[in-house]
């Protein structure tokens, strides 16, 4: 099939995954609310329909949109002028979106039913926030992107709050609404100075202006450097992290995975292509700026991560972390770095989902038992459970073997075709600080006893949350030795961000 | 033999078998009931040990090249390979493994006393991490088995160790992956550099070890593998992760800690430091730093273990020593200093892992590791102590065993080189005489005064059979060291020559110093200079 985006209705083929996704979202909503609501618990515990269905009803709109996602591959398009691309880049990064959306909703199962939580509306919050990370991949515009972002974001900020029970949760809410729209700010004057500097908000045209040298060059630069601020906050580097350990602290653990991995995800796609495409003609000024921040990030949120003893929270810093080794990819600008981060992302997106699996797990479907005392003795009293939190520990750590090592690897083969060996140093340097952390953890699980008086036997897992954790395991190992498929997979998604290299070599500083 | 090999296409498949089997074995573990699990383990390992003696046999001396080559592209975008293949080196170090492991499992059957699958599942694990270490000849797939192997010992150490068993355990693994991470950048490094002058990616040894580099690449890339190695090995001041491993970590931890981990930070000094980077291991501020680190591990760890009042630490400090030994010949430069550093490492895996097992067995009946509290086990322990005193006088190098030939090459090797520091490296072969032999008095030849003492059991027939494998090697080695000898010397030429290709600003390696005597040393030919350091030893 072949778009060109002269008729409307291209636009309904070229957002499909989005449209399905939305549909499905409005459907989880009504249904959810449909049912007859029990009036002492405010939940749907005595609805026709059990929050359990509304997990799997979100979860065949995911499928739907995956299915749809697929055959995107099968169209072309021509001309380049529409709202949204249809390149391979969008669609490596719609697998990542769905498959985190697919674990937060594995996982969140027997924590909505547990917590009392209002499931219609949880699953179509995170259904819409899928639909708004992919419209941000998806997006050769500005302002779509600022759409993406916006649905992503406010659907973020609801999640944040949802249980409206706990007061951690709607003070991770209100922060994280406030600095948010904080970004936001930062994003749409951004947007402004660079349609100012450009006469355009369409990023290729943006990008063919600034490499002719026809952008204002004081507007545009200001354009750049607020539109980095946005970005930056949103995937929350140093120093625009400081919302981020307690918004994931705060928030249901089920959403805090969904936040580190998918929202993350979408705002590196949609920086990653603004920069690579729209502003490569402008690297000499914002690399350095991209360098010290992926820097500062990796020894910061490591070294903070080291005085973590809640296990949220130092996942939390070490989300921080990644996003800094991610931004050394970004730093480095070339096709295989860009490849690397797609890569990166995904198995990112699967350790850390599973890791957050986990937390759930131990933490008893609450929001209880996360400090590491909690985690002492787990190896003797629930060994499968620990072997399975090891293996996404290591990955994390990005140990041999593990998926998240052939990740590491590729950044690292990124920054070494743009010879950035400082940066490459100080990733592997904060690697092993890192190591500790994710081996503190590990300590406890394997060689403590469990605390005094603390509840033993075996913790209830329910059945989605197995699966989850057995197909995160799984993928983890097979990419950890086989990760040919998906590198290569990877490899062949980037041409759409490909920057110029004959360009960028004179601009290297 | 050859035939027979030759039947079963043994060449072809043996060395896949090697380093994936026990993984096969590690999941029969899991599934196995609590009580089965160190039986299969057991038998598994030693069907690889049966399996590597092929290796023996199958193995053409002679000549450089890799043997039992093999390779399947891996990761093709990268030009990564999964390659398998020994040289006259790496056959011997991946028998020392295959020949170990299954004593120190059969060893630990009444040590480890809980969560044994576990354990016996991460013996084997750490199994295929070793014999992947030595066998790999692609650089990339060498780093993956050289972290692995980190994963198993963190648990073996952490889990059931002593009392600071995680400190230790944590220490260990901090220390070495420190290193080993800064050795991936120079890795790639060396990957990009290899790429742009050959036109085509690989990580395979002998594609990268082509690569020109300027002498001031190949001093920065050398730092980084060599501070991965050192710490591995440990070369002073690098070592204070090892006593506390070592007494911390379970017998069989120690036991193979000792015998094959270390071993991987000397082979890397070979396999890399060497032929990669000839021109910086031979610029003379390097070789003298190597040197002179070297020997003051040697000496340094020979004081700190005459001192020790704890046996096992006292054992892991001599570790430090020989480890100094394999340091000193390597960076002589010389056959007979390489051919002397590969024989020490070899007998030290031997004599220091028998060491280990034999202090666990006095752990089991004692419950106690200092010295102080043993003394005339001589008398109730007859067996033991013979087995002991034979371990110990092996591991102080004594003519007829196994520590001689490898510490007298090492030291000749550096005498050729370096005639001042070889004295001072020599003086360590009396210190550990005297660090040595006053514990094997102290433990078994004083008065027996203590009821405990005299109540303690001679060996089992399980700890004979440990021990009996170990023992034979320790005399075979001392006395047919040739056999050694005949298979590494051509990887040694084969190094030295990649070394002495490379000019510039290197030492100046006199022609007449690099003469061959390995191949007519009978192990009993006692040099006037040597003799006169190890009688000294002995008395």
């Amino acid at each position: 099939m072949i778009l060109d985006f002269t008729s409307q209705l291209d636009y309904v083929w070229a957002t499909l995954p989005e449209i399905i996704l939305c549909v499905s979202g409005i459907l989880v909503l009504l249904l959810g609310v449909s049912g007859k609501r029990d009036p002492v618990s405010g939940g749907d515990a005595a609805s026709e329909l059990p929050s359990h269905d509304l997990g799997y009803i979100t979860l065949a709109g995911l499928l739907a949109a995956a299915m749809a996602n697929g055959w995107l591959y099968g169209v072309t398009e021509v001309g380049s002028i529409g709202l949204v691309v249809v390149d391979d880049f969008r669609l490596f990064a719609n697998w990542i979106f769905l498959i985190a959306a697919g674990f937060a909703v594995l996982m969140s199962f027997a924590y909505v039913y547990r917590q009392r939580l209002q499931a219609g509306e949880f699953y179509a919050l995170i259904l819409f926030a899928t639909a708004g990370m992919m419209f941000m991949a998806g997006a050769r515009d500005l302002i779509v992107i600022f759409l993406g972002l916006e649905v992503m974001s406010i659907s973020a900020y609801a999640l944040t709050a949802f249980n409206r029970r706990d007061r951690r949760s709607a003070e991770a809410g209100l922060k994280y609404f406030i600095l948010g729209a904080f970004s936001t700010g930062f994003f749409l004057y951004g947007l402004a100075l660079v349609y100012g500097a450009t006469g355009s908000t369409n990023i290729e045209m943006v990008g063919a202006a600034v490499r002719s040298g026809a952008a204002t060059p004081t507007l545009i630069l200001f354009g750049i450097a607020m539109l980095a601020v946005a970005f930056a906050f949103k995937v929350g580097v140093v120093p625009f992290h400081m919302w981020a350990p307690d918004v994931y602290e705060g928030a249901p653990t089920p959403v805090s995975a969904f936040m580190a991995v998918a929202v993350k995800a979408a705002a590196f796609v949609a920086f990653f292509r603004v920069f690579l495409v729209g502003f490569i003609g402008a690297y000499a000024a914002w690399y350095p700026i991209v360098w010290w921040i992926a820097g500062i990030t990796m020894v910061v949120a490591n070294i903070l991560a080291l005085a973590q003893f809640n296990v949220k929270r130092m996942l939390a810093y070490s989300s921080i972390a990644h996003a800094g080794y991610l931004m050394v990819a970004l730093a480095a600008a070339n096709d295989r770095a860009s490849a690397g981060m797609l890569f990166y992302l995904l198995v990112y997106a699967i350790m850390n989902m599973g890791a957050f699996a986990v937390v759930v797990i131990v933490g008893r479907q609450g929001e209880e038992s996360l400090e590491l005392d909690d985690y002492a003795g787990l190896g003797s009293s629930n060994p499968l459970l620990a072997v399975f939190l090891t293996i996404f520990l290591l990955a994390l750590a990005g140990f041999p073997g593990t998926a998240g090592f052939m990740g590491k690897i590729f950044l690292l083969q990124g920054a070494a075709d743009s010879q950035l060996w400082v940066l490459s140093i100080v990733l592997v340097l904060m690697t092993v600080v890192s190591y500790y952390y994710y081996l503190r953890v590990a300590w406890y699980v394997w060689m403590r006893d469990a605390r005094e008086g603390a509840p033993t036997g075996e913790l209830f897992v329910p059945l989605p949350m197995r699966f989850a954790l057995a197909a995160a395991a799984a993928a983890i190992l097979l990419l950890g030795v086989f990760p040919s498929g998906a590198m290569e997979f990877a490899q062949s998604s980037v041409a759409a961000v490909s920057a110029f290299p004959d360009a960028l070599t004179s601009l290297i500083p | 033999m050859t035939a027979l090999l030759d039947s079963v296409a043994y060449d072809a498949w043996a060395l896949h078998a090697l380093v994936w089997l026990p993984l096969v074995g590690m999941g029969w573990v899991l599934m196995a009931t609590e009580d089965e699990a160190r039986h299969i383990a057991f038998r598994v390992s030693t069907a690889l040990f049966v399996l590597s003696l092929g290796l023996w046999f199958g193995f053409e001396p002679g000549t450089a090249e890799l043997q039992f080559a093999t390779s399947i592209p891996w990761i093709e975008a990268w030009g990564i390979e999964y390659a398998l293949g020994l040289d006259g080196l790496s056959l011997m170090l991946v028998l020392l493994t295959t020949f170990t492991m299954p004593l120190a499992i059969l060893g630990s059957f009444n040590y480890i006393d809980r969560k044994q699958k576990g354990f016996y599942a991460l013996m084997l694990l750490l199994q295929t991490g070793v014999v992947g270490v030595f066998a790999a000849t692609d650089l990339f797939l060498f780093y993956v088995f050289f972290e692995l192997t980190l994963v198993p010992m963190y648990f073996i150490v952490g889990i059931w160790g002593g009392e600071r068993r995680i400190y230790a355990a944590v220490k260990f693994f901090l220390y070495t992956a420190f290193g080993s991470l800064l050795m991936l950048v120079a890795v790639l490094y060396l990957y990009v550099e290899a790429r742009t002058q050959l036109g085509f990616a690989s990580f395979a040894f002998a594609d990268l070890a082509q690569t020109s580099l300027s002498l001031e690449q190949q001093l920065w890339l050398f730092s980084a593998f060599a501070l991965a190695f050192a710490i591995k090995v440990p070369i002073f001041p690098l070592h204070t992760w090892l006593p506390d491993a070592h007494v911390q970590a379970p017998t069989p931890g120690s036991v193979v800690l000792a015998a094959v981990l270390l071993k991987m930070g000397t082979y890397g000094f070979v396999r890399f430091l060497l032929p990669f980077f000839p021109e910086a291991a031979q610029h003379p501020t390097v070789v003298t730093t190597m040197i002179v680190l070297g020997v003051i591990g040697i000496v340094y760890a020979a004081w700190v273990a005459a001192v020790q009042p704890d046996a096992k630490k006292l054992v892991a400090y001599t570790s430090v020593a020989h480890m100094g030994f394999v340091v000193v010949g390597v960076f002589a430069l010389t056959v007979n200093g390489l051919q002397g550093a590969i024989m020490v490492m070899i007998a030290h895996g031997i004599s220091t892992g028998a060491l280990f097992l034999l202090l666990g067995m006095l752990y089991e009946r004692r419950h106690t590791r200092t010295i102080a509290d043993f003394g005339g086990l001589g008398r109730s322990a007859p067996w033991l102590a013979t087995a002991f005193v034979i371990t110990a006088l092996a591991s102080i190098g004594l003519p007829g065993t196994s520590g001689f030939p490898g510490e007298f090459l090492a030291l000749l090797g550096l005498f050729e080189t370096h005639p001042v520091l070889g004295v001072v490296a020599a003086t360590g072969v009396i210190f550990a005489a005297y660090y040595m032999l006053p514990m094997v008095q102290r433990i078994f030849f004083n008065a027996l005064d203590r009821d405990e003492n005299r109540e303690v059991e001679d060996l089992s027939r399980r700890e004979l059979v440990v021990l009996t494998p170990l023992i034979a090697a320790m005399i075979l080695l001392g006395v047919f060291p040739n056999a050694v000898f005949e298979r590494t010397e051509p990887t040694v030429r084969a190094v030295l020559e990649r070394v002495e290709e490379a000019t510039a600003a290197a030492v100046e390696i006199e022609p007449g110093l690099d003469m061959d005597i390995t191949s007519d040393l009978p192990a009993e030919v006692v040099d006037p200079a040597g003799s006169t350091v190890d009688e000294g030893a002995v008395r």
